[in-house]
């Protein structure tokens, strides 16, 4: 094994973003025809690296080094020609072209001064053919055609055009079905044979131990270590990634749910169809479900801001009209969204701002706002939910995650809505400010509030639900009690089975 | 803004008192604070504005003069009611060039209906009519049309301006200096300072007030730095577009009437063009950030004298008419590139 050459080096890089330490001085060998699993929490600093890796991102220190020169990667282009290629867990699809060109984007094979059609499809049907893809994707569909896993698909096409020194995978199979994940293990299996280098991130330890030579965890921004898969146990890498025993992240006080607070029946919106859901006061019910099931736009819907095609949606037994988030406000309910930055928060206003943007008309007196009345409100949530920022003046921007989650949540705890969709509200946070969010649900739930939490991580759902629902493809297929939920019944109801195919 | 520094410390001292022990308490000296209470951006506009000052005031002393320096105060009136309109505009993540058309065309309304009804007061309020009504068009095609602020307001600008035309047929209207009501805006003065300034004093500080303390001013900020979040937590956005653009239409019908106060009639064209570049140099070199959410009055106001002392010293300085248009321009992108560097904008593509 140690005789492999290194193919790529990463020496002591290191990557801040604000006061968060992103990657801390990480070094670490990627060797030629070998899989290597890099595994790590959410905000483990996985991603971080990969950029690092495809020269999205310049460190801040360290360097990187292909087979053995020191390279500096100042574009993704720069990292494409070296042969150091990262497939995105979102990848870029231009929607007017087809397959085919969205493959070779940026570098189209020309024949005098125009593209050579008949070069660039041959090219593109016989990769398809050699990666086994045949039958899942079609060289000539245009790009807004193709559905998640196809979109994934054409993102590893384009790793895998020209001379490949390195592959890197992010999660790539969130949002592959069982035939498809086949076809990526084998292609990964071909590249190793043909002594390229592979990265392999993913959340999923059963797939990680089927395809990988070397395990690699990270954890808040550093190397925890690097394990021979071989000798490994799986509980062992766990054990490294989250440095603690999670149970112990969730307390819980007992709590009797009452009346509902919240019931859909058949709503429709977007790719979600027909969804029947109830959420009771005191309540957390997990929304369950891989990337793009459907539950972001449920939750838009449900607070007006994506239109209900059809079905109720009743608050406290009364149904209610969504034509915008004011209505749904009005009605009680209210939805911390997934992107904190790019959908909840004002990061270059201050803590206060933040805190009572959803509560300014009770803070105002002829449209003037109550300074001393604001200043009390805010400053009360600041320190309920242990925010650490050196004054309500401070601008969001420069507090850390973690803490800005904190702010989403204190605007809606000032508003004391009856029905609170969180979703995602720990992506991004590191372990301690998790544990604290959690707290705050539970006693949130303890208030008799009904809380609508989305996730994707499974122990997050396994710990905080009373009730998980599960999403596949805009519908619900399944609710677990709390009792008889594992990962694997979550899992199983969350994946595409056989029964439903590849049918895409 | 005077008594502000003394306000916010005694608050600052609340919270951290409030917060307890674990919660970072940085020691914060007087000079540091009254630093934070006017803002670096304002900071470093003072400065330049006093380093021009004594640049120019050192080649050519009649700068320093009393009179000199009443005409800059007036000269930068007309430019600064729109500044001040125009960073509402831009906090609000849009962008208002029709302001100029828009004066132009509320100049030549006002002179017009002055000479038919022979009332200044019936000339005023229906030029401010045509202000609101130009204003709301602005912002019914932007929000209901979906039409990008900058390409609806180019649409308008030229539009607006053909309007004024039309109606003057091209050339300055109505004779209005023999009227008291004009001659006071033009040259009258209150508690001996003129009343031009006390219209833009009063305006900005009506702006500043409401950018400051109203619940109006929040969510304007909050539309401005985040769309999503601002719908999300019960903002009525439409609105909010609707209405800043109509007060804006209406600050651009108070410069109009202005033109016609000092020109002594109504000015399709002549008086107002180029006030869109103006007012948003003015504006962005004030601070206010082009992707919305960011910008204070005062920084706009500061930017304003500023602009008003390098034209008033350019011409002190017999620099040829034509460079202080190249001159103007320049600073505009002079004033983006600096703030896009503050803000570490990477330098990939067409910026947003």
């Amino acid at each position: 094994m140690t005789a492999d050459p290194v193919t790529v080096r990463v020496e002591r890089l290191a990557k801040q973003f604000g006061p968060v330490a992103a990657l801390d001085e990480v070094t670490l060998d990627i060797r030629a025809g070998e899989v290597l699993a890099l595994v790590g929490e959410n905000g483990a600093g996985k991603s971080t690296l990969l950029k690092l890796l495809s020269g999205d991102h310049r460190p801040d220190s360290g360097r990187l080094l292909v087979d053995g020169c020191p390279v500096d990667f100042r574009s993704p282009a720069d990292g494409r020609r070296a042969g150091v290629r990262v497939v995105a867990q979102e990848p870029e699809i231009i929607p007017d072209v087809s397959v085919a060109e969205n493959v070779h984007v940026g570098a189209l094979p020309l024949r005098g001064p125009f593209v050579d059609r008949r070069a660039l499809f041959a090219d593109v049907d016989a990769q398809i053919a050699r990666l086994g893809f045949r039958g899942i994707i079609d060289s000539r569909t245009p790009g807004r055609l193709l559905s998640a896993p196809q979109r994934a698909l054409v993102e590893i096409m384009r790793a895998c055009t020209g001379t490949v020194r390195m592959v890197a995978f992010d999660e790539p199979t969130s949002s592959l079905s069982a035939r498809e994940v086949a076809a990526l293990f084998a292609l990964i299996a071909r590249l190793r044979a043909e002594g390229v280098a592979v990265v392999y991130v993913s959340h999923r330890m059963h797939e990680i131990f089927e395809v990988a030579d070397r395990v690699a965890v990270l954890r808040d921004g550093q190397l925890v270590g690097v394990r021979d898969v071989r000798s490994a146990a799986q509980a062992d890498v766990v054990q490294m990634m989250v440095g603690r025993d999670l149970s112990a992240l969730f307390e819980r006080t007992p709590r009797r749910p009452a009346e509902v607070a919240l019931r859909l029946r058949g709503v429709s919106s977007g790719d979600v169809a027909d969804v029947d859901l109830d959420v009771h006061s005191g309540e957390v019910v997990v929304l369950a479900g891989l990337v793009g099931a459907g539950r972001t736009v449920l939750a838009r819907a449900v607070v007006g801001d994506l239109p209900i095609r059809s079905g109720t949606v009743a608050v406290s037994g009364r149904e209610v009209r969504l034509r915008s988030p004011v209505d749904a406000l009005r009605a009680g309910i209210a939805l911390a969204p997934e992107e904190r930055k790019a959908d909840a928060l004002l990061l270059r206003r201050s803590v206060r701002d933040n805190v009572s943007l959803a509560v300014l008309g009770r803070l105002r007196r002829m449209r003037f706002m109550r300074a001393r009345a604001e200043q009390v409100l805010v400053t009360r949530y600041v320190r309920q939910l242990n925010v650490r920022t050196p004054s309500v003046d401070q601008e969001v921007r420069k507090l850390s995650g973690g803490n800005q989650q904190k702010l989403v949540l204190a605007r809606w705890l000032a508003r004391r809505p009856t029905v609170l969709i969180l979703d995602e509200p720990t992506r991004g946070v590191d372990v301690s400010a998790k544990a604290e969010i959690y707290a705050i649900i539970d006693e949130l739930a303890a208030q008799g509030v009904a809380i609508l939490v989305i996730s994707s991580e499974l122990p997050e759902v396994l710990g905080l639900a009373d009730r998980i629902v599960v999403m596949r493809s805009g519908r619900v297929v399944g609710e677990l009690a709390r009792a008889d939920a594992t990962e694997a019944s979550v899992l199983a109801l969350a994946m595409p089975g056989a029964e439903v195919g590849t049918a895409l | 803004m005077k008594a502000e520094p003394d306000l916010t410390g005694r608050r600052q001292d609340a919270v951290e008192a409030a917060a307890g022990g674990h919660h970072p308490q940085p020691r914060r000296r007087p000079w540091r604070q009254a630093l934070t209470g006017v803002g670096v951006q304002n900071i470093s506009l003072l400065i330049a504005l006093a380093a021009l000052s004594a640049g120019i005031g050192s080649r050519n002393p009649d700068f320093f003069r009393v009179a000199n320096l009443r005409g800059i105060g007036t000269a930068v009136v007309i430019s600064g009611i729109l500044a001040v309109a125009q960073t509402v505009v831009i906090i609000l993540g849009a962008l208002d060039i029709s302001v100029g058309s828009v004066a132009g065309l509320a100049s030549v309304t006002s002179a017009m209906v002055f000479t038919s009804m022979h009332s200044a007061a019936w000339g005023i309020a229906v030029a401010l009519a045509v202000g609101l009504l130009t204003g709301l068009v602005n912002g019914v095609v932007i929000v209901f049309g979906r039409v990008n602020p900058v390409i609806a307001t180019l649409a308008t600008l030229a539009a607006y301006k053909g309007l004024a035309q039309l109606v003057s047929n091209g050339r300055a209207q109505g004779f209005t200096n023999a009227d008291s009501v004009f001659i006071f805006l033009a040259r009258g003065s209150v508690a001996g300072v003129a009343t031009l300034i006390w219209v833009f004093a009063l305006l900005a500080l009506l702006v500043h007030v409401m950018l400051r303390f109203t619940d109006v001013g929040r969510k304007i900020y909050a539309i401005g730095g985040n769309e999503t979040a601002a719908r999300l937590a019960g903002v009525n956005i439409n609105k909010y577009v609707l209405g800043v653009y109509a007060l804006t239409g209406v600050f651009a019908a108070v410069a109009g009437i202005l033109i016609t106060a000092r020109t002594g009639s109504g000015q399709p064209v002549s008086g107002s063009e180029g006030l869109e570049l103006e007012s948003i140099t003015a504006a962005v070199l004030g601070g206010c950030a082009l992707r919305g959410g960011k910008g204070t009055v005062a920084g706009t106001v500061l930017a304003v004298l500023l602009l008003g002392v390098l034209t008033n010293g350019m011409t002190l300085l017999d620099v040829n008419p034509f460079w202080q248009n190249v001159a103007k321009g320049s600073l505009l992108v002079v004033a983006v590139i600096i703030q896009q560097l503050r803000s570490g904008e990477r330098r990939i593509g067409v910026p947003s």
